[in-house]
């Protein structure tokens, strides 16, 4: 009996070791890398030289990084409420039971989700362009101005709705499981009470999608704060708008690949990377305190 | 008792709004389909959301393949080799790890589950600069590990499993199979691994997208086009259609967008065969808190 104790004490770590092992090759060495790397400054004359924090300093400083934070924030507090408010919508009409055709609907809106983000930004640049896009053929048809999708005032706009494209139905998805896991006695009780379909809605389903919910979000603001893909590809399309520090994961892979600005590069990810927890805890924490008044 | 939400009423008025939103959702693939049977002087010339009076889908489809001494099928074959191998490689990782967790208790193992859980906010692009940096001392960058090694890695992965090993993977009859005379190893792979089929299946599916969707990993990772994934190809081939002549006269355009149906096709059907387990592994994930 024993022995077979000792075995159990030994096998816990022995299961979850190939994990952590690579973990900490491959999460904990590139972060604790990228935070050597940022100390150091290569100088044309005397190489890499030791610098402290000088590059944080000159980060924080950096208007290019500033503005690619800024618009990323931007971007974030109006494209993810839309998003999410349309997932819940679409969650509470899938679980409403009032919808014909439900099966075929919630597959389609979620379809997008299985097309890789650069299918869909190359998808949606055509759709945007002023030569054969559907829309500026449909005004030229019409006579009446071409929108323009791809101009510095609407990009944001346009990035804005392929990212929604994209993510609508996987949240919706989330929140439609996580709807389906509701008591049916709960409506019931609330039916019996003299509830409504929007008083079980408010009342009922929302706050039991809570966890859900603050799960689609905190998935939003890592995804927002990383924002990459749609406009690396828009950029081929729409050079002039899109410049190479847009948004800051774009400034620091042009300033690692372009720039070859290594320790630079390290630093803006860094910083970036820190953003992101800080503005995840943030959303956690604000969530966690409305929960406990 | 006669308005409980079972009674099955239907309202076309909440259909019509989601059937329009649904096609909000399908007009992209829609014209997507339709630009895939054009020639690129047909795009310019015809409607974008109507076929031309020349389909020509199979000879399409044949240039993309055989473009560039067939280059695109390398694409193909090394997105679905990449993405097969991370997917595999991190549910088994996951599930071991999450079992460990799960029903085993250790020295530090609070302390290394929440270093995991943290590591979830870690965006994986702020990552990847990082892990370029490494894997280009250890002379890893341009070969395939490189896409493949930090896919393995999956902390929301692990965190499913655990959640999924408690309840799926019942103490008693862990016991039972040790009273049994059973090795941890042989209950693991035999009992406990049967019964995280659907979590694990959950992590592979979602692993499976995320490194055939990958695009900033592979970019920075690899400058031999014989290694690019069908992301990194696509965009490559998107950028040459748009600097080799932005008119009609490039052929490269249609190949981008036939290029780009054929790249969805795969998961596209994978998910619709796999719908079970992307549910119900979803529905784990968020609502366990």
């Amino acid at each position: 009996m024993a022995s077979s104790v000792r075995a159990r004490r030994a096998a816990g770590p022995l299961f979850v070791a190939p994990f952590l092992v690579l973990f900490l090759l491959l999460f904990l060495a590139p972060l604790g890398y990228a935070a050597y790397l940022s100390l150091f400054q290569q100088r044309l004359i005397g190489g890499t030289v030791f610098v402290g924090l000088d590059n944080y300093v000159k980060a924080l400083q950096d208007p290019l990084l500033l503005h690619g934070v800024g618009r990323v924030a931007l971007f974030f507090v109006i494209q993810v409420p839309l998003m999410l408010a349309l997932a819940l919508l679409f969650a509470l009409a899938l679980d409403s039971g009032l919808l014909r055709l439900a099966r075929v609907i919630r597959l389609g809106i979620f379809v997008p989700y299985a097309v890789p983000s650069v299918v869909a930004a190359l998808m949606w640049g055509y759709l945007y362009g002023p030569d054969f896009g559907p829309f500026a053929q449909l005004s030229r048809m019409l006579d009446l101005p071409a929108p323009h999708f791809l101009s510095e005032g609407w990009m944001l706009g346009s990035l804005a709705n392929i990212v929604t494209w994209e993510f609508v139905g996987y949240n919706m998805i989330i929140l439609y499981a996580a709807l389906r896991t509701i008591p049916q006695e709960l409506y019931e009780a609330a039916a019996m009470d003299g509830a409504g379909a929007w008083r079980i809605a408010w009342s009922v389903k929302l706050p039991a999608l809570r966890p859900a919910l603050l799960l689609t979000l905190l998935f939003s603001v890592i995804g927002s704060f990383q924002l990459f893909n749609e406009p690396k590809l828009l950029m081929n399309i729409a050079p002039d708008v899109i410049s190479s520090s847009y948004t800051a994961n774009l400034y620091g892979y042009s300033l690692a690949f372009t720039g070859q600005q290594v320790n630079y590069a390290a630093t803006v990810s860094f910083l970036l990377g820190l953003v992101i927890v800080i503005a995840s805890y943030a959303v956690l924490l604000t969530a966690n305190r409305r929960r406990t008044p | 008792m006669t308005s409980l939400p079972s009674s099955r009423r239907r309202s076309t008025p909440l259909t019509i709004a989601m059937l329009a939103a649904l096609a909000y959702f399908l007009l992209p693939l829609f014209w997507l389909v339709v630009a895939s049977t054009k020639s690129t002087e047909d795009l310019f010339n015809s409607f974008g959301l109507w076929f031309s009076h020349t389909p020509r889908l199979l000879t399409n489809i044949k240039e993309t393949f055989t473009q560039d001494d067939g280059v695109f099928l390398h694409w193909l074959l090394n997105t679905a080799v990449y993405a097969v191998v991370s997917a595999v490689g991190a549910a088994l990782l996951a599930a071991a790890g999450g079992y460990g967790f799960a029903k085993f208790r250790f020295r530090g193992d609070r302390l290394a589950f929440n270093l995991v859980l943290g590591a979830v906010m870690v965006p994986t692009t702020a990552l990847a600069i990082p892990t370029y940096l490494l894997f280009a001392k250890a002379g890893l960058v341009n070969t395939p590990w490189a896409v493949i090694l930090p896919s393995l890695v999956n902390p929301f992965g692990l965190y499913l499993m655990r959640v999924y090993a408690q309840d799926a993977v019942p103490d008693s009859l862990l016991e039972a199979a040790r009273i049994d005379g059973a090795g941890e190893a042989r209950i693991f792979f035999r009992i406990a691994l049967r019964l995280l089929g659907p979590g694990l299946v959950t992590v592979l599916l979602f692993t499976l997208v995320a490194t055939w969707n990958n695009y900033f990993l592979p970019l920075i990772m690899l400058n031999d086009p014989n290694l690019y994934p069908i992301t990194v190809g696509l965009a490559s081939w998107a950028a040459q259609a748009q600097n080799g002549g932005a008119g009609s006269s490039s052929d490269m355009l249609a190949l981008v967008v036939t290029g780009s149906l054929l790249s969805i096709v795969p998961l596209v059907v994978a998910f619709l065969l796999l719908q079970r387990y992307w549910q119900s592994g979803l529905a784990a994930g968020g609502v366990k808190q």
